[in-house]
């Protein structure tokens, strides 16, 4: 019999970044008993990283923004592979779940007339992102702490879940193990919402944390949830290149928002060279207009560089491949040139870009208000992820919800920038609401001993393998990180996605022979063994969908199919596991619009 | 490429050792990136806690060649290459496992702290009207990333360990941020004073000097809290009127 400790709650979250956080809050106030997992501790998560702003049609700059300007460019930056129900929430709940934050505390940054300040971001038309300089994504974890800490939540941090548990078809908990003593825990809960976040760690090259290992996906997938999508992973335009240890590390877009230009060896502004046809009518032709833009003018066109992210990645990765690179493998982004602009630029920058600043004098040893930084793509966010309904957010497994960068729907092939705090709101709220629902209708679950010695059994196998060589988690994890990098990465083809998909069978082999040496208490090597089982679900899952969509299409990128195709703009893909353990790829046809979406976009072409 | 030499704590509650390791450091490398190279080569039980690498969460808080910073932000260029790298747990908490603290401490202190409560929304829109100028101090303090080097530093608490009577710096700054944000409405001043020993704090400063985020913490935050305390405590007019009062 497996030693563990035992917790009940009618609701349990997994994951506390904004999404769970915000679910478990929602759950809370319902009155029902709510858990809260963290692989960290409480207030360390993703969330903490994301910098420019979140999006919300408050209008508080421009009065011509409103929903469905916010709907139309999400679609459009989606490229139509959205959830239209989503997108609608989202744009129409975004302003209600942004006020409600500055209710429990957040104090954004302001206009002149005392409101919410917004900026100008990529895709989006109007300027858009309630921000806090470029901290916001602090200031919404603290403020969502803050306030959950007093709704009665039982928090259980540093926890890793390890396997969902089900009772029939339903979920009905969820089996894991501290951190710190590695000893046991099983939950047992009536409704779960997963809210862990990203993949990112597939990759090398990453702005995410050493959390994003896809644990949600991965658990929701052995559950027998489906997945939607994942062939699309967003590369952000803007990482660190230089120094190598912080390569990958994010430069906000705000700095593109603030007036910030990308440029080549030669230093020609690449970005006016291939402005998509989508995008036509409302891109700048010329330097002059996009500064005006940058600075407020309505009547004045977004430049180049606020362009989609899928876009931008994709002109610098050309502009690398064509040799007019910077020194370090990237190219130029360069804030400090509003100087010509702005007499007081140096104040101006530290004050709207203090985390930028701050980033590169301290780890590169540049001050971005003298000169250039050297930025190339970086794998920020998976558009794809756990398949939900669009109004509930539970998956399709009965019981089991996702909600924020684990759920998919809400973004398509591309997602814009500030659209994922808007969207960890919404919907992190509405499946904190829902899966209470869910509790209070459907009674009581019962575990099942069976499946908590069988994950307890697995979850303990490494320590009782004798040692194999010299191999170990943290070297599959290299390889597959260099693998994913190399092979499923901004440009990808056939035969490399069908060897990424062979490569992986042969990592999950390795895997499978990984002894651990020392104790259960807080061991790293333990943990990385574990979590490569999740990276390794997910990496498979975005290989083999990509390998479906034969075209290219917002984040996703096929040299040998460089064009869309009319038909796959049809098709969402869902990924499931079938009965004999292999993973399927099934086409199915888009969510349909309503005669109003379909106008609104028509209009807003 | 150079090969360094570190001395980092293993152990865990009941007591530990500094043990040698060797990596080699390449450039622009921080100490986070070389404590994790050791883990994969040599040490794969090598316990520390980081999230973000980029110094926004606040996670890798460690004592650096006796100095309380965050790994993910001291290059090695800036360590002394004549001198092994010594790397040890924050000291002003219990240890757990290896780099690894029991921070749990800091989580209950900020739930003893009364909530923000704000003043009833009075713009049309039913919300409210703030200007820059009012939020830039609270956001100063709100910068903070939690990671806990100025509880780490200050003596009241490492010295001390006046954990039951002293909140620290951090949740003085947190007070303060609830205290001095436009719209709040609470009162705190009688538990600064009370068990959360606002007093005990004799400004010494250490707190501000090691805050990776430039908090100014004495001097923004927990100074003029200790004004609003003798304000209302200690004002002998004050007093006096409180008795004709009665």
């Amino acid at each position: 019999m497996a030693d563990y400790r035992s917790f009940e709650h009618d609701v349990l979250v997994i994951g506390a970044g904004g999404a769970g956080l915000r679910a478990a809050i929602e759950a809370a106030s319902t009155g029902l008993s709510v858990g809260l997992v963290c692989k960290s501790l409480l207030g360390k998560a993703h969330t903490v990283m994301a910098e420019g702003g979140v999006a919300a049609a408050l209008a508080n700059v421009d009065d011509r923004d409103g929903w469905r300007v916010h709907f139309a460019d999400t679609m459009r930056g989606g490229q139509y592979l959205n959830h239209p129900r989503m997108a609608e929430l989202h744009a129409k709940e975004a302003p209600d779940r942004v006020r409600e934050l500055e209710a429990w505390g957040a104090l954004f940054d302001r206009t002149q007339d005392g409101r919410i300040l917004q900026r100008n971001f990529g895709g989006h038309k109007y300027p858009r992102l309630a921000h806090v300089g470029d901290r916001t994504g602090l200031e919404m974890i603290r403020t969502l702490q803050d306030h959950g800490i007093h709704q009665g939540i039982d928090v259980h941090m540093e926890c890793t879940v390890f396997r969902l548990l089900k009772d029939g078809d339903r979920v009905s908990g969820a089996f894991g193990y501290e951190r710190e003593k590695g000893r046991f825990l099983v939950f047992k809960a009536k409704a779960i919402v997963l809210a862990t976040g990203g993949i990112g760690r597939a990759f090398q090259i990453t702005s995410n944390s050493w959390e994003y290992t896809g644990d949600g996906h991965s658990l929701a997938y052995h559950a027998g949830a489906e997945l939607l999508d994942m062939e699309f992973v967003q590369f952000h335009p803007t990482g660190m290149v230089w120094p190598p240890s912080v390569r990958g590390i994010l430069v906000t877009e705000g700095v593109r928002g603030e007036g910030g230009v990308l440029k080549n060896s030669e230093g020609r502004r690449f970005m006016f060279d291939d402005i998509p046809e989508l995008y036509r009518n409302q891109t700048a032709d010329n330097e002059d207009e996009g500064w005006r833009y940058t600075q407020g003018d309505r009547d004045a066109r977004r430049p180049p560089e606020l362009l989609t992210r899928d876009h931008v990645a994709r002109c610098i990765v050309r502009e690398l491949r064509e040799g007019r690179g910077s020194p370090h493998g990237g190219v130029f982004l360069d804030i400090a040139w509003i100087k010509e602009h702005l007499s007081d630029s140096e104040a101006h920058i530290k004050r709207k870009l203090p985390s930028m600043y701050h980033q590169f004098k301290e780890l590169a040893g540049i001050d971005i208000t003298k000169e250039p930084m050297e930025v190339g793509p970086t794998t920020h966010y998976v558009m794809g992820g756990i398949r939900v309904d669009g109004n509930s957010q539970m998956s399709t497994v009965p019981g089991l919800y996702a909600a924020g960068e684990c759920a998919a729907g809400l973004h398509g092939a591309n997602r814009l920038g500030g659209n994922s705090l808007s969207d960890l709101l919404v919907f992190g709220k509405r499946a904190g609401e829902y899966a209470a629902s869910f509790a209070r209708e459907e009674g009581a679950v019962s575990i099942d001993e069976d499946q908590v010695e069988a994950a307890a059994k697995d979850a303990l196998e490494p320590f009782e393998r004798e040692g194999a060589g010299d191999d170990n988690a943290y070297h599959i994890q290299h390889d597959l990180q260099m693998m994913m990098q190399a092979k499923v990465g901004i440009v990808r083809n056939q035969g490399d996605m069908e060897e990424a998909v062979a490569g992986i069978a042969e990592l999950r082999e390795r895997a499978g022979r990984i002894a651990v040496h020392g104790n259960r208490e807080y061991n790293p090597g333990w943990h990385t063994a574990l979590d490569l089982g999740n990276l390794l679900t997910v990496s498979e899952a975005v290989a083999r969908a990509g390998l479906q969509r034969t075209e290219s299409r917002g984040a996703h990128f096929r040299e040998d199919h460089p064009e869309k195709s009319e038909e796959l703009a049809k098709f969402n893909h869902v990924l499931a596991k079938a009965p004999d353990g292999t993973m399927t790829v099934r086409r199915e046809p888009l969510q349909p619009q309503t005669d109003e979406q379909k106008a609104i976009i028509e209009e807003m072409k | 490429m150079a090969q360094r030499s570190f001395e980092v704590w293993r152990g865990d509650e009941s007591g530990g050792e500094l043990r040698d390791y060797k990596t080699d450091v390449t450039e622009g490398m921080v100490l986070l990136d070389a404590i994790h190279q050791i883990q994969a080569e040599s040490a794969n039980d090598l316990a520390v806690r980081w999230n973000c690498k980029a110094g926004k969460c606040g996670s890798c808080s460690a004592e650096i060649n006796g100095q309380p910073r965050l790994m993910c932000m001291t290059r090695m260029s800036d360590l002394p290459e004549d001198q092994p790298v010594t790397v040890e747990p924050v000291r002003a908490f219990p240890s757990l496992s290896d780099l690894v603290t029991d921070v749990r401490w800091n989580f209950e202190v900020k739930q003893r702290i009364k909530p923000f409560k704000p003043r009833k929304p009075d713009a049309e829109d039913g919300t409210w009207r703030m200007q820059q100028a009012d939020v830039d101090r609270v956001q100063e303090f709100r910068k903070c990333i939690e990671c806990f080097l100025c509880q780490d530093v200050c003596h009241v608490l490492r010295e001390h360990h006046k954990h039951e009577e002293f909140i620290g710096p951090r949740f003085l700054v947190y007070a303060a941020a609830l205290e001095m944000h436009p719209l709040d409405e609470e009162d705190r001043l009688g538990e600064l004073r009370g068990d959360q020993g606002i007093g005990y704090c004799n400004i010494t400063k250490c707190c501000t000097k090691v805050c990776p985020e430039h908090i100014t913490i004495t001097d923004n935050a927990i100074i003029p809290l200790k004004e609003r305390v003798v304000d209302r405590y200690y004002d002998p007019i004050r007093w006096l009127l409180s008795l004709f009062r009665k």
